[in-house]
Formats: C-alpha cells, structure tokens, sequence
C-alpha cells in the first residue's frame, strides 16, 4: 500500500517535473536567432557559430573578417585570420575600411564583426556595413553578437588569436 | 476508507504539481541579457597595474590599499558605461571620506575623447587609458561596462559586467566600507 502510494506519488513528481520543464523551456529566450534589423537586412546576419566552421576554408569560401571596432579588443583577441577594419564609428575608421577593400572585388565574401557591445548598442557594426553596401559590395555578412565578443565567441570556446 | 484516500491524495497531487511547476521553471530561470554578474566565489587578489592618469599622475593600483576600490572599465562609445559615470562622480563625493577611491580604466583607443568626456561628465576620479594588456589581467575585458568591488586587503569582492543596477553596486559598495 506504501509502496504503491510511494510509486504514484514519483510519477506524479517526474510528470509534473517534464511539464515544468516544457513550461520553463517556452518562457527561456530561444537559442540565439537572428534578429531582424533596421539597416543590414536578416538575411546578412551570421551567427557566430556559422563563422566557425568557415574559418578554416580556402579559397572563395573562406571570408576576409574584419573586425570595425575597438582595436584594444581587437588586440586582446580575435577569430584567427580576422584582420583590423577601422573602428565603423570614426570617420578615420571608415576610411581605413575603405583603404583596405579598395583593391578588392565586389563580389568578395566579407564578413564584418565588432561586439564591443550588446547588439542593438552597437556603433559600429551599421556605419561599417552601410560603407561596403555604398561602395558595392554585395557578398557582406555581419556577425550578429548578441551582447559582446567576451560572452559570444570567447567564453562559447572558438577559437581566437591575440595581437595587433 | 477508499474515499478517505482518493481525498487525501487530490491535495496532495496539487502540492506535489505545485512544487514541480514552482520548483523546474526557477531551476531555469536566466539573468537579464547584458548583465552579469561574476562574483568570485572565493576573493581574489586584484592584480596590481601601474598607468598614468590623464593629468599625469602615476596610478597604483595597490596605492589604494586600506580603501575601498571601485575599477571601472569603461569607453565613450559605450552607452551604458556613460551613463553610470555621473553616479560615480556622486559616489566618489559621497562615500569618498569613508575610504571609497573610484579608479577609471578607459579601453577607447585614443585619448582625446577620453579627455572631453572627463570634463564634460565633471569627473571626480582618476581615469587612466588601457589596454590588451591590462584587459588580460583582468580576466579578458571584452565587453564594457566591467567594474570590479576590491576590498581594503587588495581582493576582488564583487565583479559585474555589462549594464548593472547602480543601486545594487552601491549595496555591494557600501557594505564594504567602513560604518560612518
């Protein structure tokens, strides 16, 4: 008799633990999506862990990543191969931008990052992006981090380098 | 008899029902996105570093031993990281008899809109200019604003990264410091 009400009263805990947890799962923020976006349209947005796996392509597969913000964080660390851009806020920046593209085709698969801060703070990831769209590029991705570079890319385990 | 139970166990399926519905979704509750909080679970010693100020000063960090000190990471391009500036300056008029020192790090990579924003926010504090360096000895400063709680022994007491409730820093500050 114990036993059964014992039984009974565990399959009613681990069903009412399942529901609490498909409960808990639909209050959670979704696993991170690309957002829609004011002035880089959805489908130019990348995930971080898109970019990964690219990194280690050659050829036309493999993108020119351009990091357009801080160059200390750009120091302290970056994916491997990424390069500094000039940081998007500065016209100085931009015109590094522009420098470093310049021999480049349009076609050419760029990918811009900043992550300085959380996205939607971002001041430098937009101005960089409008550059590029401005001057022709057509085959730009920018890296959506949600909230900064330290919490997005280095504390997940991608890989980075450091240095200037 | 069989009545007597069914009865018993409906309030008991409720209470059962209710513990896993209050219990599972607060196992996975999250913090707010922006904010984090990374206490250290045991203090650790601030690593000590050595800049100058932007008036020229030589600042040490463990000059600052027997006080309290709140380092700040912060940039001019960071929205949040301004905003809690004029409440530093408050903070520093405050709490500064009782031993607080407030102690800037700025990551911007230049110094001319580091200098404008000191006098256009009326800052109290030293500020210094950072880098790779310094951020690496801080644990990896990649995201802004961070500020750290050290305590009059040199140790790290409460870390907070991102966009943070003033009002539970100053809680963390204040019960650090010394009773008037």
């Amino acid at each position: 008799m114990r036993l059964s009400t014992a039984l009974r009263n565990a399959g009613l805990v681990v069903l009412c633990v399942a529901f609490g947890q498909a409960l808990a799962g639909q209050s959670a923020p979704p696993a991170q999506a690309v957002p829609a976006d004011d002035s880089i349209p959805s489908a130019q947005l990348m995930l971080p862990e898109q970019l990964v796996p690219l990194l280690g392509k050659t050829g036309a597969d493999k993108p020119l990543v351009l990091q357009v913000g801080p160059h200390v964080f750009y120091a302290e660390a970056h994916p491997p191969g990424a390069e500094y851009g000039g940081a998007g806020n500065q016209e100085s920046g931009l015109q590094a931008l522009r420098d470093r593209v310049k021999s480049l085709p349009h076609d050419r698969f760029v990918v811009l990052y900043c992550g300085c801060c959380p996205w939607k703070k971002c001041p430098n990831v937009h101005p960089a992006y409008q550059q590029l769209a401005s001057l022709g590029f057509h085959n730009v991705k920018v890296l959506y981090i949600a909230d900064n570079f330290g919490k997005d890319w280095v504390a997940k385990g991608y890989p980075v380098e450091k240095g200037r | 008899m069989g009545s007597g139970r069914r009865h018993r166990a409906i309030p008991r399926s409720f209470f059962l029902f209710a513990i896993g519905m209050a219990v599972v979704p607060a196992l996975g509750a999250r913090p707010s996105p922006g904010a984090d909080a990374r206490t250290p679970a045991a203090p650790r010693s601030a690593p000590d570093f050595s800049r100058a100020s932007l008036d020229h000063r030589e600042i040490r960090l463990s000059a600052y031993r027997g006080k309290v000190v709140l380092l700040n990471f912060w940039a001019t391009w960071c929205e949040p990281c301004v905003a809690e500036m004029p409440r530093f300056a408050q903070w520093q008029r405050k709490y500064g008899p009782r031993g607080l020192r407030i102690l800037g790090v700025s990551m911007d990579d230049d110094e001319a809109p580091v200098r404008r924003a000191y006098r256009k926010y009326g800052l109290n504090y030293p500020v210094v200019m950072g880098d790779e360096k310094l951020g690496e000895l801080y644990g990896g400063v990649l995201g802004l604003p961070m500020t750290f709680l050290i305590d009059g022994s040199g140790r790290i007491r409460f870390q907070h990264e991102g966009a943070t409730d003033p009002d539970l820093i100053e809680r963390e500050m204040r019960a650090l410091l010394p009773r008037p």
